[in-house]
């Protein structure tokens, strides 16, 4: 991991650094918080949690803008909080309820938001690659000056379909960020053991795409590298690559038994570079905030994860017509034999 | 109040596991992620980390013992200024969640279910012509009527543009794009790199996005290079969604056997996609089918396969000459109404069926032709209203036997008619062998006008 050089940034307000600080530890909250409702057998199946790698969708958000389009795969709980979709809907959705983003029908791993730009949630390794550039085509076509974030993890950097994504975004000149998330482990393999280079940041190089390495486990660097990517796409100059990296504390899923990596090692970064921790320090030595300010954030932050998970254990199960319904937009009935 | 610690679930289907090994003891201070046990499941052993902070005020199950049911209490956590005192606040019965109890009592009855055999729907046949009597007809081929579908329809709305190989400057593989970059430009005419999974992913996200994507394969056997992006992406993202957003797009191209192209360029493909709840199937034959239904999928708000024929684009056909026709999804047309046997196909199959009514007219045997037309959705009724006049039905298609259309016509008849028919419905088919290169071979593999009427004489007794 870089050292980390944006401490002294003078360039950052105080308000600012709270705003990043409140969402990473929303995050990371809301995420234990899961964790504790699948224990407890309230959400089911697949369930990959982000702590962790709160700062890298917080420094991204905080490079983007209204309209801008973002999707992702199936870790995405942070995404969803990062940008600004409801506490309560996600969580309802991870308990399969009405109140769920998708009415209970999509799960952890298939949630959307039109009304947030945040267009999923997939399940399979990479699909979502082609579907953030296709979303950039679509603005380009449309001539407007957004920009598509396509999240993708070190494990998805090894699909093709990523590089045929690359060449296309690259000959079409579209406005998408490429975001690999580098957690280091494609659910249990090493980066070392399954990719034959370690810098994927450089892969766009044969497409002309630049690509930057950047520090994920440090807010500031990553909206920093964000913004100058930002910059790139909605000038016209064509999509970006970033390679964040990061560290995921816990499992793949609920279900990993973890003897892939050392405790050690995740302890050294949950102490050593955490990225909360890290804000939490710079406001504290800064003077920009008191001891008692960030207690009030964290009951805050309670607060709003404690009522969403109360939502999400009371909202009902989804009608039984829910089976039925949304299969098609237009609702013809399909089956009438 | 202290907190229960819960014997928590690991996996998917943990019900029970075993409390291996305790991490902490009574009085230890623990923190967010410390780990506090062990716990074997039925797949590996998982340590368990705390969620909460504090003392860890009482353990409740001794380590090494069995079979601890999910949401048991295992420990209790005593926040700040707590005592092991406090303990006697926590209630002694697991707290599972009551909602999730009671859950396991309800009997889900499905809400709507597909009707059921015991009570025959009505049957609703709708043989209203597709366009009014009188109208001028004009020839032309298949190929010219896809063509003018998609210029009509890129006409009246910005967001229809075409993507796949070789569509624009090449004008189609197969000539089916002809013309339209000279009228629509570079920017909805898009010629794509050969990467089938990455364009109709690309598609996919455009949908999202607001565009409505025509996209051409160069035939369906390159499509299974993209199938997940259709299947899971474009098919289901609306149900996942709960509604909010779907993919209004075309997947169009030629399917099936051309001509000696052998196994992977010879593939039917419908009975694949009309197996997945979220598409919409359409095969056409003749051109006016073409035309309508193709102005119909470019509209239709959900993502529709479209599949064509090679041998069928030069072959001409009566259109009619209306500014604007669509032919809705969902009906299927009598081509020759008769007395004797139901032969049911689409797509190229209405060819053989066509050609076997001809020459069984001349034993004297009086065949209804049926083009399904939409194979999702099927007309069935329309189906089962001419079965319950001829009491025998014959299917035919050019795909694979196992799971083909015909089958589930057959199984749906059985369903909706089974007192009407005097003899087992047939379903005539392509072999059940890969396609082979030979001519002799070729043809063999191939569904005959032949097979059709020998299985018409079958179930006629003749």
């Amino acid at each position: 991991m870089a050292t980390r050089k944006s401490a002294a940034k003078p360039n950052v307000s105080a308000d600012e650094l709270k705003k990043y600080y409140h969402d990473m530890l929303l995050i990371r909250r809301f995420e234990e918080k899961a964790g504790q409702l699948y224990g407890m057998g309230l959400i089911g199946g697949f369930c990959h949690l982000y702590i962790g790698q709160e700062a890298v969708v917080v420094g991204l958000e905080a490079a983007a803008k209204e309209g801008d389009k973002r999707v992702t795969s199936y870790r995405d709980h942070g995404h969803m909080l990062a940008c600004g979709m409801d506490p309560n809907g996600v969580m309802a959705e991870l308990t399969g309820r009405e109140g769920g983003y998708s009415k209970g029908k999509g799960g952890s791993m298939h949630m959307f938001s039109k009304e947030k730009d945040f267009y999923g949630g997939h399940g399979i390794v990479g699909a979502q690659v082609p579907i953030g550039t296709g979303l950039a085509f679509a603005d380009k076509y449309l001539g407007n000056d957004r920009v598509s974030f396509a999240y993708f993890g070190d494990g998805a950097a090894n699909q093709g379909q990523v590089y045929e994504s690359f060449n296309m975004a690259a000959v079409w000149k579209l406005p998408v960020i490429f975001v690999i998330e580098n957690n280091q482990y494609a659910m249990g393999t090493a980066q070392k053991r399954s990719t034959s280079s370690a810098e994927i940041y450089k892969r766009g190089e044969p497409f002309g795409i630049p690509g930057q390495l950047v520090d994920g486990m440090d807010v500031l660097a990553v909206k920093e590298a964000g913004e100058k990517a930002v910059a790139h796409c909605r000038s016209g100059e064509g999509p970006y690559i970033l390679e964040i990296k990061t560290y995921r504390y816990r499992g793949h899923s609920m279900s990993d038994p973890a003897k892939y990596r050392t405790r050690e090692e995740v302890q050294n970064m949950r102490e050593k570079h955490d990225p909360i921790e890290h804000i939490r320090q710079m406001l504290i030595d800064g003077k920009h905030a008191t001891e008692d300010d960030l207690k009030s954030i964290d009951k805050t932050i309670k607060d709003i994860v404690n009522n969403s998970a109360d939502f999400a254990k009371e909202s009902p199960e989804p009608a039984l017509e829910e089976l039925w319904s949304d299969i098609y937009a237009d609702e013809i009935p399909q089956h009438d034999a | 109040m202290p907190t229960e610690v819960l014997m928590p679930a690991l996996s998917p289907t943990m019900e029970e596991g075993t409390l291996a090994k305790w991490m902490v003891k009574e009085g230890d201070t623990v923190s967010s992620g410390d780990i506090l046990a062990e716990i074997e499941t039925d797949k590996a052993t998982m340590e368990f980390e705390a969620v909460d902070e504090g003392t860890i005020g009482k353990i409740l199950i001794e380590e090494g013992t069995e079979g601890v049911k999910v949401n048991t209490p295992i420990a209790v956590l005593l926040e700040e200024g707590e005592s092991a005192d406090d303990i006697g606040e926590v209630s002694a019965a697991p707290s599972a969640d009551s909602s999730d109890d009671s859950d396991e009592e309800e009997a889900p009855a499905p809400a709507k279910a597909p009707a059921a055999a015991s009570a025959p729907a009505e049957v609703k046949s709708n043989a209203s012509p597709d366009w009014p009597e009188g109208t001028e007809m004009k020839e032309q081929t298949v190929r010219e009527a896809l063509r003018d579908a998609m210029a009509e329809e890129m006409r009246a709305d910005e967001l229809v543009y075409v993507m796949g190989e070789e569509v624009a400057e090449y004008e189609g593989a197969y000539k089916v794009t002809q013309g339209l970059l000279d009228e629509f430009g570079s920017n909805r005419v898009v010629d794509t790199p050969i990467t089938e999974h990455g364009f109709a992913g690309l598609a996919v996200g455009a949908a999202f996005g607001g565009l409505k994507p025509i996209v051409e394969f160069m035939t369906f056997n390159f499509a299974m290079q993209a199938m997940d992006q259709i299947i899971n992406s474009a098919a289901k993202t609306l149900y996942m969604s709960g509604g909010q957003m779907g993919a209004p797009m075309v997947f169009r191209g030629p399917n099936g056997a051309a001509a000696r192209v052998a196994a992977q360029h010879s593939q039917d493909y419908a009975s694949w996609y009309a197996h997945i709840p979220g598409l919409k199937v359409v095969m056409p034959y003749s051109a006016s089918d073409a035309k309508g239904l193709l102005k119909q999928a470019i509209r239709d708000p959900n993502p529709v396969i479209f599949l064509e024929n090679e041998i069928l684009y030069g072959r001409s056909f009566e259109v009619p000459v209306l500014d604007d026709f669509t032919i809705p999804f969902g009906k299927a047309r009598i081509w020759r109404e008769g007395s004797d046997v139901t032969i049911v196909s689409f797509g190229i199959g209405m060819q053989y069926a066509l050609q076997a009514a001809d020459k069984l007219a001349e034993d004297g045997i009086s065949a209804e032709v049926i083009d399904l037309r939409t194979l999702r959705p099927i007309d069935y009724d329309t189906v089962i209203a001419s079965v319950m006049k001829t009491n025998r039905c014959v299917t035919v298609e050019e795909g694979f036997p196992v799971g083909s259309i015909g089958n589930h016509l057959s199984a749906t008849i059985m369903e909706r008619a089974f007192d009407y028919l005097d003899a087992p419905v047939l379903n005539c088919t392509g072999k059940d062998v890969p396609m082979p290169y030979a001519a002799n071979l070729e043809k063999l593999a191939l569904v005959t006008t032949d097979e059709v009427i020998a299985a018409v004489k079958k179930v006629t007794y003749r």
